[in-house]
C-alpha cells in the first residue's frame, strides 16, 4: 500500500497496466515491482524448481525471484526482473514458469516431492537408459523447470549498438560515483557517468540521510543537474556496465525504450555500448544478503534495505505490521523508518545479544527466525530464543545478513577478490583491472561520507594519472556511521532454507555436494546449480561459499569465489548482435549491371559478397537447365555476354613491377610485351597453388593483375606481403581497380563483329590477337580491351569506368541478342570453362600443387618465386599423387555429381580404397552428356581407365571413363579465330 | 553510335534527413590515388603544392579545401578529389584513377558523430578527431574512409559496389539517433 506523504515519485499522474491481465495503476516512476507491492500483489512468481510461491526480493537488478514476460509474439521478453522495468501505460506483463496460473500452478508438486529433488537428483536418477536422457528425461524435466520462455518468432524488436569514448568511465551514480564523476569532470576530464537506474543517487534515493542539509535524494539530483550543464560529461542512466574487456574497453547495456510504449521499429529497445576509457572509477556500491534460514522465501520476505527503498523511493509499505531480522545495525534503521512513516514493527529480530533499540520498537535479542508460514504470501514467523521459540504475525519480513560488495566488474579480467574479515565481506583485489580506481560500498566504505569521501579520492587518482590538476571540491556533510556486524549465513536447524532462491538451492544441498567430494566452490557451483541462471548468485555466492567452507572445515578465503565473468547481469542476443541480422550480416556487393539483370528476372547467386546471375530465363523456359543450354549455346554459336567485374582488379605501377610479377607467379612476366596478356599461376609459401588469373602489361612500367572473385582479397594480401616483407626494396605501388571499373566478357564466334559496331576503331586479327590488350573507346568514353577467353571461344573482355557499367551492359545485352546471343550468367559460364578444363577454386581448393592441375612446367627454371622451393618437395611430385583429369559417364547412370568418389571398379567404396574426387560437374549441351573435373591417383596414367563413381550424399553411382580434362576444341583453335 | 550514359553509385538518391542530420551523395569530382615512389616524398610533395596548392597530407590527416582534397588512405597512398592529378606527378607517385570506384558520402548535422559511433569504433570526439582529421576503419562490416570535414560534417567512403549496404546501416543508425529526439 502506498504510505501518504513518502516516496519521491511523482503521484500526480497514474499509470495503468496489466499482469496476467488484471489491471493495476501506479504512477510514472514506479516499477512494476513497486506498483505491485503498493497494490497489496505479493505474489509475483513462482520458483525455477520447486514452483514454489514467490514475491520481490529485492528492489534492484540482482532480482531472484520476481521474472516476468513483458511483450507478445517476435517482441516477447522474458526473464524481466520486476524490480527494473518501469511501468508505462498499458504495459502489458505475464508471469511465467505457471500452468494454469500463478495462483494454482500445478507444478508445485515438485515442491511435495522435494525431499527427492535435492542437488544431483537428475544426474543419478536419469542415467538409465542412456538414450532415454536426449529424447525422454530431458524434454520433461525442461518443462517442468525453467525460467519464461522465448516467442520462437522472429525478434521484432530494434536494438543497436554503440561506441563511445572518454577519458574517464564512472561506474554507478551513488554517492562515491556522483562525487568522483563530479570532481573528474572539474578537472577538465570527460567522463561518462553510467548508472543501472533510471535515477542517478544509488543508496541515496533509498535512504533518509542527509547530505549537506538536504535529503540525499535532493543533493544527488543537484549534483546531476550541476553535470549535466557541462559539455564533457556524459550521462548514461539505465545503463549497466557489463563487462570489462582488454585496454579499457567496457561493455554497456542501456535499456533505451523498455520504460516506454515506443516499438516502431525505429527506436532502439536497447543498445550494447561499448565505452572505451584512459581511466575508470568503479563505484558499484553493495548488495545486501539474505539470511538462509527455514522456509526463508514466502512472497513478503525481503532484504531490509530493499523495504527502505520501497518505502522511501517509491512510498509503498510493503507490508502492514513489519518484523525485521537482522545480523547488523544497518537494518535497524528500517524499522525506524517504517515508525517514522506510520508503518507497525511488529519486532525487530536480531541475531547478535550486545545490541541496542535505536528506537521505539521491540527489539528480540540473540534471536533466530526459524520458520515462516503462509503459503502465497507470509504470514507469521517463528522466532527462536535461548528461552523458547515464539511466533509472531506479520506480513513483511525485512532481512538482512549484512552487504557484498559489489566486486563483479573488478574480476573480470582473472582476478579473485580479498577477503576482508572485519566486513566478512570479499572486496576488490587493488590492480586486477588496469587504470580502474574502486571506491564507496562496492569497497568495502559502508557509510554516506565514506563513500563520498572515496569518489574524490578516486577522482584525484584518475586525473592525474591522465597528467590533470585535480579540481578543488570538498566531501559534504552526511552521515558517517560505523558498520557493525557478527556474521550469520544461515539459521541452523532442520527444513528448507533456501540459499540461492533462483535456482532453488539449499542450504542441505550445499552440506550435499561437500558430503559428496563436490569440495572445491566451481564444482559445488555446478553440482547444485548455485548461482546460475538470470542473478548469476548475486544474492547467495558469498553465503553459500560460507557455508561450504563450513562444511568442508576450512576458511571461506581458502575457498574462495566462484569465477566471475561478464555479463553483469542479462543482455539479450539482439543486443550483441544488434545491426548484423538480415541485410547487416554481410555488406552485398553488387555490380553496375545488377538493375538490368534483375530486370531481366534473373535469379541471383552469391558469390563471396558479390551478387551474380544464375541465369537469365526466357519465357516458356521451366528448369535452369533449359536457360543454361541456351546461353552455353549462344557463346558457341553467336555470341554472349557476362559481367564479370566481380574478379578482382590490381594495378601494379613503378619500376620493378615485371620483378615483382616474376616473383609472385610462377611463370615469367618480365618477357611479356607492352600490349599483351598472359596467364599467370601464383602459389602460397607453402608450394600449394594459391590463385590463377590474367595480367596484362599496359606499359614498361604499368600492369593490371586479374585474380578470382573469390580469392581477390587474399591476393591483394598477399601482394602487400611481398611487397613489405619479402621484398620491401622493389619499388612497385599496388592498388585494386576492381571497383573502377566495370569489364563484361563478349564472347562467341561473333564478338568481333558486335565490338567492331560499338568501339571507335575496328579490331582485326593482325592488330588484335589472341592475348592482346590496350586502350579503346566507346562514344569518346575510355575504355580498355582484353582479348581474353574464358569459354575457348574468340572472346574479349571489355572494361569502361564503372559509371558507365549500366548503359554499356544494357547496349551489349541489346547487341547481343539483335544477333542471335544474349546475356549469360555463372550456370553458362561454368559449363563453357569445364568443356575446355578452365580451373576454378573448386579445382584449386588449396590442397593441389602446380603439378596436380598439370601445370608444373609452369614453375619457370629460370628464377625464384613464392613458392619455388617448397612446391618441389619430394611428396608433392609423385607421380601417384591425385592429379587433375577430366571424367565422363559411361556406366547406366549418365549423371555425375560433384564431391563423389573414385574407386577402381570392383573395388568396394571405402575410405581405404579411395581414388580421388569429382570437383566440378556440368551437363554440356555442347557434348550431349555430363563431365566432370576431379582428381584420380596418377592422374595421366589412368586416361582411358573406368572407376566407380559413388556419391554417398546423394545415392548416386555410376561408373565413369578418365579422359582428357579438355573436353572442346583441345587445340585452341577457336579462340584465336 | 550509342551513347553511354553515367551513373553515380547511389544513383538517384535523394538526400536523407532524420532528426537533424542529413545523408548525401556527394559528386566528389575525379579521384586519382597517388603513391610515392621510393625515395620520391619531397619531391612529390613540392610538386603537389605546385600543381595543387596542397600539401601530400601525413597519416590520418587531410589537407586541401572543400573544392580539392589529399585525403590520407593508407601505408604510403592518399587521394586526390575533387581535381584532375596533373600527369607530372606521375614522375613520382603511381597515380591511378579511382574517380569510379567509390561510394561517396557527407553526414551532416548536429548528430552525425552520434550517428557513426553506432557504425564505426573510431574515436570521434571533436578534440580528438578533429577538422582534417582522416581514418581508414570499420563501418559496420565494410572497410571505409572517414573524414572531419568541419564540426558536423562527415566525409565517408566505401567501395562502390557497397553503396547498397552503406545506405541501409547509415539509416538505420540514423534512425536510432533521431528517434532520441
Amino acid at each position: 500500500m502506498r504510505v501518504a506523504g513518502k516516496g519521491q515519485i511523482d503521484q500526480s499522474t497514474p499509470i495503468s497496466f496489466t499482469f496476467d491481465g488484471i489491471q493495476y495503476r501506479g504512477f510514472v516512476g514506479d516499477t512494476v515491482a513497486s506498483a505491485l507491492l503498493a497494490n497489496d500483489i505479493r505474489l509475483m512468481a513462482r520458483s525455477f524448481k520447486y514452483h514454489r510461491p514467490r514475491g520481490v526480493l529485492t528492489a534492484g537488478s540482482e532480482e531472484p525471484n520476481a521474472l516476468m514476460t513483458v511483450g507478445r509474439d517476435g517482441a516477447t521478453d522474458p526473464n524481466v526482473r520486476a524490480t527494473v522495468q518501469e511501468i508505462y501505460e498499458g504495459l502489458e506483463l505475464r508471469s511465467q514458469n505457471a500452468w494454469p496460473s500463478l495462483e494454482y500452478d500445478v507444478m508445485a508438486v515438485n515442491d511435495l516431492a522435494s525431499p527427492f529433488l535435492g542437488a544431483g537428483f537428475y544426474y543419478k536418477t536419469f542415467m538409465w537408459p542412456r538414450a532415454f536422457w536426449e529424447r525422454v528425461y530431458e524434454p520433461i524435466i525442461r518443462r517442468a523447470a525453467g525460467l519464461g520462455a522465448l516467442s520462437g518468432e522472429k525478434q521484432s524488436d530494434k536494438y543497436e549498438r554503440a561506441y563511445a569514448h572518454c577519458d574517464v568511465l564512472v561506474i554507478g551514480a551513488g554517492p562515491a560515483g556522483l562525487m568522483a564523476a563530479l570532481k573528474a569532470a572539474k578537472s577538465g576530464a570527460d567522463v561518462i557517468l553510467a548508472d543501472e537506474d533510471s535515477v542517478m543517487g544509488g543508496r541515496l534515493n533509498s535512504e533518509t540521510f542527509e547530505v549537506d542539509g538536504q535529503t540525499g535524494a535532493d543533493w544527488a539530483a543537484g549534483i546531476v543537474e550541476q553535470m549535466r550543464e557541462m559539455d564533457n560529461v556524459r550521462l548514461m542512466t539505465r545503463t549497466t556496465v557489463s563487462g570489462v574487456y582488454d585496454q579499457g574497453t567496457f561493455g554497456a547495456l542501456e535499456r533505451v525504450n523498455h520504460h516506454t510504449s515506443v516499438r516502431d521499429g525505429k527506436a532502439p529497445l536497447e543498445t550494447f555500448w561499448r565505452i572505451v576509457a584512459k581511466q575508470s572509477i568503479l563505484a558499484a556500491g553493495a548488495i545486501e544478503r539474505p539470511i538462509a534460514f527455514q522456509n526463508n522465501d514466502r512472497p513478503g520476505i525481503m532484504t531490509a534495505g530493499a523495504v527502505r527503498s520501497y518505502l522511501n523511493r517509491w512510498g509503498v509499505a510493503p507490508g502492514k505490521a513489519i518484523t525485521i531480522f537482522a545480523n547488523n545495525d544497518d537494518a535497524h534503521r528500517t524499522a525506524m523508518d517504517m515508525l517514522a512513516a506510520g508503518v507497525h514493527v511488529a519486532a525487530v529480530i536480531d541475531s547478535r545479544f550486545n545490541v541496542q533499540a535505536l528506537g521505539d520498537y521491540t527489539l528480540i535479542k540473540g534471536a533466530y527466525v526459524c520458520g515462516t508460514k503462509g503459503r502465497k504470501g507470509l504470514e507469521t514467523i517463528t522466532v527462536r530464543t535461548s528461552t523458547g521459540t515464539q511466533s509472531i504475525s506479520t506480513d513483511c519480513l525485512a532481512m538482512s545478513g549484512g552487504w557484498n560488495p559489489t566486486v563483479h566488474l573488478t574480476c573480470h579480467m582473472n582476478g579473485r577478490p580479498t577477503w576482508r574479515e572485519d566486513i566478512a565481506s570479499f572486496v576488490p583485489t587493488e590492480g586486477t583491472i588496469p587504470n580502474m580506481t574502486v571506491a564507496g560500498a562496492c569497497n568495502g566504505d559502508f557509510s554516506t561520507h565514506a563513500c563520498l569521501r572515496a569518489g574524490l579520492e578516486a577522482a584525484t587518482k584518475a586525473v592525474t594519472a591522465l597528467g590533470k590538476t585535480p579540481g578543488e571540491i570538498d566531501a559534504p556533510q552526511s552521515e558517517d556511521t560505523a558498520y557493525k556486524m557478527e556474521p550469520l549465513w544461515a539459521v541452523p536447524g532442520k527444513g528448507r532454507a533456501w540459499v540461492d532462491f533462483q535456482n532453488d538451492v539449499l542450504v542441505k544441498d550445499v552440506k550435499q555436494a561437500a558430503v559428496e567430494n563436490f569440495r572445491s566452490v566451481e564444482h559445488m557451483k555446478r553440482y547444485t546449480t548455485q548461482g546460475m541462471a538470470t542473478d548469476q548468485g548475486k544474492n547467495s555466492n558469498v553465503t553459500a561459499l560460507a557455508l561450504l567452507a563450513d562444511a568442508t572445515g576450512r576458511g571461506i578465503p581458502e575457498t574462495g569465489t566462484t569465477t566471475f565473468r561478464p555479463p553483469y547481469s542479462p543482455i539479450a542476443m539482439a543486443a550483441f548482435g544488434a545491426g548484423a541480422e538480415g541485410k547487416g550480416f554481410a555488406p552485398e556487393r553488387k555490380t553496375t549491371s545488377h538493375m538490368a539483370t534483375i530486370e531481366d528476372g534473373a535469379p541471383m547467386m552469391e558469390a563471396g559478397l558479390w551478387y551474380r546471375p544464375s541465369y537469365f530465363p526466357i519465357k516458356g523456359e521451366k528448369t535452369w537447365r533449359q536457360s543454361c543450354d541456351r546461353e552455353v549455346g549462344y557463346v558457341r554459336n553467336a555470341v554472349g555476354v557476362c559481367d564479370v567485374s566481380t574478379l578482382g582488379k590490381i594495378d601494379i605501377q613503378g619500376p620493378d613491377a615485371a620483378e615483382l610479377l616474376d616473383f609472385v607467379y610462377t611463370n615469367m612476366f618480365s618477357s611479356l610485351k607492352v600490349g599483351r596478356v598472359r596467364y599467370g599461376l601464383m602459389l602460397r609459401e607453402d608450394g600449394y597453388v594459391m590463385d590463377d588469373g590474367t595480367t596484362a602489361r599496359l606499359s614498361g612500367t604499368h600492369f593490371v593483375m586479374t585474380t578470382t572473385t573469390a580469392a581477390a582479397g587474399a591476393v591483394m594480401r598477399h601482394l602487400e606481403f611481398a611487397t613489405q616483407v619479402l621484398r620491401p626494396e622493389l619499388d612497385v605501388r599496388l592498388m585494386s581497380v576492381t571497383e573502377q571499373w566495370a569489364q563484361f566478357a563478349v564472347a562467341g564466334p561473333q564478338s568481333r563483329e558486335l565490338l567492331n559496331g560499338l568501339l571507335d576503331q575496328t579490331l582485326d586479327n593482325e592488330t588484335w590477337p589472341f592475348m592482346a590488350c590496350g586502350d579503346v573507346s566507346i562514344s569518346g568514353v575510355k575504355g580498355r580491351l582484353f582479348r581474353i577467353s574464358y569459354s575457348g571461344e574468340h572472346a574479349y573482355e571489355i572494361a569502361v569506368p564503372a559509371r558507365y557499367g549500366d548503359s554499356l551492359f544494357r547496349t551489349l545485352t541489346a547487341k547481343t541478342t539483335e544477333m542471335a546471343g544474349g546475356p549469360y550468367g555463372v550456370e553458362a559460364l561454368n559449363v563453357l570453362r569445364i568443356e575446355k578444363g578452365f580451373i576454378t577454386h573448386a579445382e584449386i581448393h588449396g590442397r593441389v600443387t602446380a603439378f596436380d592441375i598439370g601445370m608444373g612446367r609452369m614453375i619457370s627454371a629460370k628464377k625464384d618465386c613464392i613458392g619455388k622451393t617448397m612446391a618441389a618437395r619430394d611428396g608433392l611430385l609423385d607421380e601417384g599423387r591425385e592429379r587433375l583429369m577430366g571424367f565422363k559417364p559411361v556406366g547406366a547412370v549418365k549423371q555425375l555429381t560433384a564431391g563423389a568418389h573414385l574407386y577402381n571398379e570392383g573395388d568396394e567404396a571405402t575410405a581405404e580404397l579411395d581414388k580421388g574426387y569429382l570437383t566440378s560437374v556440368a551437363f554440356s549441351p555442347t557434348l550431349g552428356h555430363f563431365m566432370a573435373l576431379g582428381f584420380v591417383r596418377g592422374g595421366p596414367e589412368r586416361l582411358g581407365d573406368r572407376l566407380r563413381m559413388v556419391d554417398y550424399m546423394r545415392q548416386i553411382e555410376t561408373i565413369v571413363e578418365v579422359c582428357d580434362p579438355v573436353f572442346f576444341d583441345p587445340k585452341g583453335e577457336r579462340t584465336r579465330g | 553510335m550509342v551513347d553511354l550514359i553515367a551513373k553515380t553509385p547511389m544513383n538517384g538518391f535523394v538526400p536523407l534527413k532524420l532528426g537533424n542530420v542529413t545523408l548525401s551523395e556527394m559528386a566528389a569530382g575525379p579521384i586519382t590515388s597517388i603513391s610515392p615512389f621510393n625515395d620520391t616524398g619531397k619531391d612529390l610533395s613540392a610538386a603537389l603544392k605546385a600543381a595543387h596548392g596542397m600539401a601530400v597530407p601525413a597519416a590520418n590527416r587531410s589537407t586541401g579545401k572543400a573544392s580539392a582534397r589529399a585525403i590520407w588512405f593508407g601505408r604510403e597512398q592518399f587521394i586526390l578529389m575533387g581535381c584532375e592529378a596533373v600527369q607530372g606527378l606521375a614522375n613520382y607517385a603511381a597515380l591511378t584513377d579511382q574517380s569510379d570506384g567509390w561510394t561517396i558520402v557527407e553526414l551532416k548535422g548536429a548528430g552525425a558523430a552520434d550517428v557513426l559511433a553506432r557504425v564505426t569504433p573510431l574515436d570521434l570526439r571533436s578534440h580528438v578527431f578533429k577538422k582534417g582529421h582522416t581514418a581508414r576503419s570499420d563501418l559496420m562490416h565494410m572497410a571505409s574512409s572517414i573524414t572531419r570535414t568541419g564540426d558536423n560534417t562527415f566525409l565517408i567512403t566505401v567501395f562502390r559496389s557497397m553503396a547498397g549496404t552503406l545506405l541501409h546501416d547509415l539509416q538505420r543508425a540514423m534512425e536510432g539517433v533521431a528517434s532520441r529526439g
